[in-house]
């Protein structure tokens, strides 16, 4: 699998402490890593990891994903993600996990409302737009709000 | 608002005079004399660099013509940061005027976004207006908005046009009497030693004990490292301004 080989920005996250009216992902982490997905600490190096994060940097936020129209639903939406992650970085990921061709549009966007640039951080969107101890992100393929 | 007026006039006619000449590897026929141009410091180049791309254009044949990019001393321009930023970021210590070099080839994709329309531009724009509304009204003022008032906040900038723009900024830049203030205070720092990305956070108008937070408050609670007198070097800049005053 191509995928196998590719550093995954983000892993699954595990179920079991999600508060009330959370989402849960439809699959267990174990199916979500048989997608190809694996922790970053244990995939092959490679990716383009110049930054140097430090501290809190390091830590991981949870992202929720959710689908908009007919785009594809992932049934795993709930993610841990590097804080350095950017949307770039998420988005090429959705993109593969969808199986979308590269050169296919997503569009992300926080509050269903605005579209953050390609090179924000999830870790500074989730600090000004998180809630309830998660990030939720809508990804279209189409532009869903201006 | 009325009181501010000369300053957002002031903000919004900042000028810098910039000296385009073409990267001395891109192929041309003729000799490509420099551009001269006045950027303004709150639009993006992309936006404002049509005869740039124009005069350059006509010394090169057409097959040698890609997206065009800028760059400022090996280091790429980013047009989705405002003119003014990019300037203050990169070139503060510059004689005048800006020299910045002209790119068709070999475009730095890891360094720069795309840019090969105005809707791009106007779409990267919006969003910024739509996320600093977020933080400001819940994006209450945005969303109670027409289409056609989202259009004349773009023109207006795109035009440069002050009174057509400032006629509905005005709106986003309001807030209840009784609040005293915004939600949050959008507001991103930028870093002239790192290649880190900006900093935001969500910072509130007013303290917990009522007083009206100051720039100096922000400073300290978002850069602390910078505040100290380890960090006595550092200077924070806000359109040109040195402001490092505040922090002390």
């Amino acid at each position: 699998m191509a995928e196998a080989e590719e550093q995954a920005p983000v892993s699954p996250q595990s179920e079991g402490r999600s508060g009330a009216g959370e989402e849960a992902p439809e699959r267990t982490p174990e199916s979500g890593a048989s997608l190809g997905v694996g922790e970053p600490a244990t995939s092959p190096a490679g990716s383009p990891g110049t930054e140097d994060p430090a501290g809190d940097a390091k830590k991981k936020i949870d992202v929720l994903l959710k689908a908009v129209g007919d785009t594809p639903i992932m049934k795993t939406k709930k993610w841990a993600v590097e804080r350095t992650r950017t949307i770039q970085g998420l988005c090429d990921f959705i993109k593969k996990f969808l199986k979308l061709m590269a050169s296919e549009q997503l569009f992300i966007y926080v509050n269903q409302s605005f579209a953050p640039s390609p090179d924000q951080e999830v870790g500074t969107l989730y600090e000004c737009f998180g809630s309830d101890g998660k990030l939720v992100l809508h990804y279209c393929k189409s532009q869903a709000w201006g | 608002m009325t009181d501010d007026k000369d300053v957002l006039r002031d903000v919004w006619f900042g000028r810098i005079p910039t000296c385009f000449t073409l990267y001395q590897d891109e192929i041309t026929e003729r000799e490509a004399e420099p551009y001269y141009l006045l950027l303004p410091r709150i639009s993006y180049l992309t936006l404002v660099t049509d005869k740039v791309k124009k005069h350059f254009q006509k010394v090169m044949r057409q097959e040698e013509v890609n997206e065009i990019w800028f760059e400022y001393e090996g280091t790429p321009l980013k047009w989705h940061y405002p003119i003014g930023l990019l300037f203050d970021l990169h070139a503060s210590n510059t004689a005048l005027p800006w020299s910045i070099t002209v790119h068709f080839k070999n475009f730095p994709e890891k360094d720069l976004l795309h840019c090969h329309s105005k809707d791009v531009i106007e779409a990267h724009f919006m969003a910024c207006i739509k996320e600093a509304d977020a933080l400001k009204h819940k994006s209450q003022v945005i969303n109670e908005m027409q289409k056609k008032d989202h259009k004349q906040l773009w023109m207006g900038l795109q035009n440069d046009k002050f009174e057509q723009f400032w006629a509905i900024n005005r709106k986003l830049m309001e807030y209840p009497p009784e609040d005293s203030g915004f939600r949050y205070i959008p507001f991103r720092i930028y870093q002239a030693t790192t290649e880190r990305p900006f900093i935001q956070k969500l910072f509130r108008p007013i303290a917990s004990g009522g007083q009206l937070h100051t720039l100096g408050d922000l400073l300290k609670d978002v850069c602390p490292s910078a505040i100290t007198p380890e960090g006595g070097d550092i200077r924070f800049f806000m359109h040109y301004m040195d402001i490092s005053v505040c922090s002390h």
